[in-house]
C-alpha cells in the first residue's frame, strides 16, 4: 500500500496498535544562507539598489515651484486638498483617469518588459527583492559570508553571537523605520511632516502608516524573504501566461552542461559536460534553488547563479554562460545539434504591448497638454425635478460646480441655451431673464452655484447648454443638462 | 487516563474517543495546536474584556449593566463629539447671528456655509413632510416653487420657521382658519357642490357654467373675505390663491369638495423651541433659494 504524501490521518495502514506519530501539518522552513556573489549581474544589482533606493528616499524632498499656496513639493499625493502632484503634472479629482491610465501604462511596461526579458523585474527592481538584498548585505556584514553564517547559527549562544545577532536586528529595524518614514513623506509636505513626526505633531495616520511600513518592511525583508516571492506574490502565476519559449530568462545549458560530475586536472573534457557540480550555483541563489533542474517557480531571475557559475568556468579556463540568459528554443534546438534560432524581439506579443503603450501614451500626453483649466459640472436637483410656478412657467434647479486650476481669481462668463423664452437666475446674484452672467470664481479651487432655470410650459425641448467661458483667456466649457417638466 | 486501554480504529490507526453510535465510532483528530491556542486566546481576551469594559447586562432590580474599569459609553461618546462640533462651528455660528439674512444670502462665504448647515438641519428636521428638496406632498407646501400662502420673504420664511403654523403653544404663530362648512351645517351639500363648482371656474377647469353662476353671491358672503373677490387669495391671512393651478389638498372636483365640506387646516411646529437661532437663519436661507424665495 502506497501512501500519500499529504496523508491527513497519519499512521493510515499501518494497523498496528501503535499510537499515531505526531505530525506536522507544513514543512519547516529551510533557513538558506546565500553566498555573496561576484560578477557583472551583481554589479548591475548594486547599481539598481542604489538608484532606486535613492529616488525612493530622497524623492520626496524634491521641490518644485507652483505658486503662491500650492505645495512647492514635486511628488505628492495630497489627500486634504484632493490633489495628485507630479512635477509638472497636477492631476485633480476630475482628472481621476489619468492615474488609471499611469496604473494602466506601469502593468503594460511590466508586460513587454517580461515577455522579453522574463522576470527582471522580479530579479532587479521589486521592492521586496531589493529590500531582502539589503538586509543580507546587512546580514553579511555583522556575520559574516555563507559559511560563517552557518557556522554561527548552530553555535551555542555567546557574548559575541548575541552582539552580531543584535546588531543585526538593530541595523534592520533603523532601515526598516527608514523606510516607513520616508513612505508618509509622499503624502505630506516632506520637510513638516518629517519634523511633525519627531515633535508629537503629525497626523495620526503619519505614525501609523510609518509604524505599519517599518514592521511590515523588517518582518518581510528581514524575516520572510524569498517566502514572500514564492508563497504570497501572484506574479510568479501570472508571468506564466506572460512569457513563452522565445523570452529571455536564466537558464541552465544544460545541452552544454550535462552529463556533469567533479573533475579532476588531469582528465579529459571530451565526454562529459561542463558543469563541475561544484554547487556554486546554489550557493549564491537568494531563494534556496537548484536552476540546473530547470526553470522553477521559485527562482526570480536574478541571474546571481550566472555571476557565480561564470566564475567558476573563467577559473576551470572553460567558456563562461553555462548559465545564461537564453531562451527555450535556443536550448531545445543546441540540445539537438541544430544552430539556435536568433533571439526574435519582434513577436505578436510584444508588438501588440508596445503598440498599445504607445497608444495609451499618445492618448495621455494629448490629454496633459490639452488639459483645460476650467471646468464646470452641472447637476440636476432630482428632488423636486421640476416645479410649476404661480405663472405657470416650469423651472428646475442646477447646481453648477466651477473648477479654477489656475492660482489667480477668474471672471466666468455663464449662458445658457436651449430653450425658446427660457430665464434663469442665480442665487445671491442680482440677474434676470436669459442674459450671460459673469461669475466670479475662487483661485485654485472650486466655486458652487445655485441655478435657477424657468422655462414657459409649454416649450418642446428639453435639453439645456449651459457654458462657462473665460472672460480673458476665452477658453470655454460647456455642459448639457436636462430640462423635465410635466409629461404631455 | 493513563492505564485506560486505548481503542485504536483498525482501518486508520487512529484513536478514537470512545463513543460510539450504531457500531460508528468516532475517531479522536485533534484540533490543529495553533486553532486552540487562537481559541484560548479569545477565553483570556473575553476575560479582559469584561473586566474593562461594558459587558454584561442589567437583570431586573439590577440597575444598569456592569460599566467596566473603563467606563466606556459610546453614548457619551456621541454626546461629546456633538458638543465638539457645535464648538468647533461657534465662530462661524456667531458670524450668522450677527449677519442680516440678506448679508447671508449675498455673501458667498457666509451662503455657503449657510446652504451647507440649512440643507443638513432640512434633511434632519423639514424633508419628513416636505420632501427631500422641499418637493411638498399633500397638505405640506412644496417649497421649491414660488407659490407661498404666506410670505415668501427671508424674513417671511423665518417667521414661519420660529412661530409655526397654527402651533398652539405659539402665540405669535400664523393663523387662520377655515370654517367646516358641510360638517359644521353651515351650507347645504347642494350649496358645496355648486361652489366646487365655482372654485373649479375661477381655477380655470372644466366646470358647470349654471352651477357656478347659482352661488356667485354665495362666493361673495362665505369666501371672498379671505380668498378675494376673485379667488386671488390674501397672504396676510394665508389664503390660498385659488385661481393658480397649485392646490395643496388637490385640485380635482373631490378634492375641493372635500375641502369646503370638511376645511383642512394643517400644522406646523414652532420651531424656535427646538432649533438655535443660527440653525433657524440657516435653513431660513436655505428655503428660500430651494427655487421661489421672494
Ligand atoms: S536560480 Fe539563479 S536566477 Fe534564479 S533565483 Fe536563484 S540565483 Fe537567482
Ligand atoms: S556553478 Fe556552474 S559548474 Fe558549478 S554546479 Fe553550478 S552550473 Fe555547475
Amino acid at each position: 500500500m502506497g501512501q500519500t504524501t499529504l496523508n491527513i490521518h497519519p499512521g493510515a495502514g499501518s494497523g498496528g496498535p501503535t499510537p499515531p506519530p505526531h505530525k506536522d501539518l507544513y514543512a519547516k522552513r529551510e533557513q538558506i544562507y546565500p553566498k555573496l556573489a561576484h560578477g557583472k549581474f551583481r554589479l548591475v544589482k548594486w547599481v539598481v539598489m542604489a538608484v532606486t533606493l535613492g529616488v525612493y528616499y530622497l524623492l520626496p524632498w524634491i521641490r518644485w515651484e507652483r505658486g503662491e499656496g500650492i505645495p512647492n513639493q514635486a511628488v505628492l499625493a495630497d489627500f486634504e486638498s484632493e490633489k495628485f502632484y507630479f512635477f509638472f503634472i497636477e492631476i485633480w479629482p476630475q482628472d481621476i483617469h489619468f492615474l488609471a491610465g499611469l496604473l494602466i501604462l506601469a502593468a503594460l511596461v511590466l508586460f513587454l518588459v517580461t515577455s522579453l526579458l522574463g522576470r527582471v523585474w522580479c530579479g532587479y527592481t521589486c521592492p521586496q527583492t531589493v529590500w531582502t538584498d539589503l538586509y543580507i548585505w546587512v546580514e553579511r556584514a555583522f556575520e559574516g559570508d555563507r559559511a560563517a553564517r552557518m557556522r554561527l547559527d548552530k553555535a551555542r549562544w555567546s557574548f559575541s553571537k548575541f552582539l552580531r545577532k543584535f546588531g543585526k536586528h538593530v541595523v534592520w529595524l533603523v532601515i526598516a523605520f527608514w523606510t516607513g518614514g520616508a513612505f508618509i513623506l509622499y503624502w505630506h509636505d516632506a520637510p513638516t511632516v518629517a519634523q511633525g513626526w519627531f515633535t508629537g505633531e503629525a497626523p495620526l495616520s503619519a505614525y501609523w502608516f510609518a509604524g505599519l511600513l517599518t514592521l511590515t518592511t523588517y518582518f518581510l525583508a528581514g524575516w520572510m524573504r524569498e517566502q514572500v516571492c514564492t508563497y504570497m506574490c501572484p506574479w510568479p502565476r501570472i508571468q506564466a501566461a506572460l512569457t513563452d519559449e522565445h523570452a529571455l530568462n536564466v537558464t541552465y545549458r544544460y545541452d552544454r552542461g550535462e552529463p556533469r560530475g567533479p573533475k579532476r586536472k588531469s582528465e579529459s573534457w571530451d565526454d562529459r559536460g561542463d558543469c563541475i557540480d561544484c554547487d556554486q550555483c546554489v550557493q549564491v541563489c537568494p531563494v534556496g534553488i537548484d536552476i540546473r533542474n530547470g526553470p522553477q517557480l521559485e527562482c526570480i531571475h536574478c541571474a546571481l547563479c550566472v555571476d557565480a557559475c561564470d566564475q567558476m568556468m573563467t577559473k576551470i579556463g572553460r567558456p563562461t554562460g553555462l548559465i545564461a540568459y537564453d531562451t527555450d528554443v535556443a536550448v531545445a534546438a543546441r540540445a539537438a545539434h541544430q544552430t539556435p534560432p536568433k533571439y526574435r524581439i519582434l513577436r505578436s506579443r510584444t508588438v501588440l504591448y508596445t503598440l498599445l503603450i504607445g497608444a495609451i501614451g499618445v492618448l495621455m500626453v494629448w490629454g496633459l497638454a490639452t488639459k483645460a483649466t476650467i471646468e464646470a459640472n452641472v447637476l440636476k436637483d432630482r428632488s423636486p425635478p421640476f416645479v410649476q410656478l404661480s405663472t405657470s412657467d416650469i423651472q428646475n434647479g442646477y447646481t453648477l460646480k466651477l473648477v479654477n486650476k489656475l492660482a489667480e481669481p477668474r471672471q466666468m462668463e455663464i449662458s445658457i441655451t436651449g430653450i425658446e423664452g427660457l430665464s434663469y437666475t442665480v442665487i445671491g446674484i442680482e440677474h434676470e431673464g436669459a442674459a450671460p452672467l459673469e461669475l466670479p470664481v475662487e483661485p485654485y479651487g472650486v466655486d458652487r452655484y445655485r441655478i435657477l432655470v424657468s422655462a414657459p410650459a409649454g416649450a418642446p425641448q428639453r435639453q439645456l447648454t449651459i457654458s462657462v467661458r473665460d472672460v480673458d483667456t476665452q477658453e470655454t466649457d460647456t455642459n448639457r443638462a436636462s430640462f423635465r417638466g410635466p409629461n404631455r | 487516563m493513563a492505564d485506560e486501554i486505548k481503542d485504536i480504529d483498525d482501518h486508520s490507526g487512529i484513536e478514537t474517543t470512545g463513543h460510539s453510535w450504531d457500531g460508528i465510532k468516532e475517531l479522536n483528530n485533534p484540533l490543529p495546536r495553533w486553532w486552540l491556542y487562537v481559541w484560548y486566546g479569545t477565553i483570556i481576551w473575553a476575560v479582559v474584556y469584561m473586566v474593562f469594559m461594558p459587558a454584561i447586562p442589567a437583570l431586573p432590580g439590577m440597575g444598569t449593566n456592569t460599566t467596566g474599569l473603563r467606563n466606556h459609553s459610546d453614548r457619551d461618546l456621541v454626546a461629546a463629539a456633538v458638543a465638539d462640533l457645535k464648538e468647533a462651528r461657534v465662530e462661524q455660528s456667531a458670524t450668522l447671528l450677527e449677519a442680516s439674512l440678506e448679508e447671508i444670502e449675498t455673501d458667498r462665504n457666509l451662503q455657503q456655509f449657510a446652504l451647507a448647515m440649512g440643507e443638513s438641519l432640512f434633511g434632519d428636521n423639514c424633508a419628513t413632510c416636505h420632501g427631500a428638496g422641499g418637493r411638498g406632498a399633500i397638505g405640506y407646501p412644496t417649497l421649491a416653487d414660488d407659490v407661498w400662502l404666506w410670505d415668501g420673504t427671508l424674513d417671511g420664511i423665518e417667521y414661519t420657521l420660529r412661530h409655526g403654523i397654527r402651533h398652539d403653544d405659539d402665540l405669535d404663530t400664523r393663523f387662520s382658519l377655515m370654517p367646516s362648512f358641510g360638517r359644521d351645517n353651515l351650507l347645504s351639500t347642494d350649496q358645496i357642490d355648486d361652489l366646487t363648482d365655482y372654485v373649479l371656474r375661477v381655477s380655470g377647469q372644466p366646470h358647470d357654467g349654471a352651477a357656478a353662476d347659482r352661488v356667485a353671491d354665495l362666493y361673495q358672503q362665505q369666501c371672498a373675505s379671505c380668498h378675494g373677490a376673485n379667488g386671488q387669495g390674501d397672504r396676510t391671512q394665508g389664503a390660498p390663491d385659488l385661481t393658480d393651478q397649485e392646490w395643496l389638498f388637490g385640485g380635482s372636483r373631490d378634492d375641493i369638495y372635500n375641502t369646503i365640506y370638511n376645511a383642512r387646516n394643517s400644522h406646523m411646529p414652532a420651531w424656535q423651541d427646538r432649533l438655535d437661532d443660527a440653525s433657524i437663519k440657516a435653513l431660513a436661507v436655505y428655503v428660500h433659494t430651494l427655487g421661489g424665495g421672494e
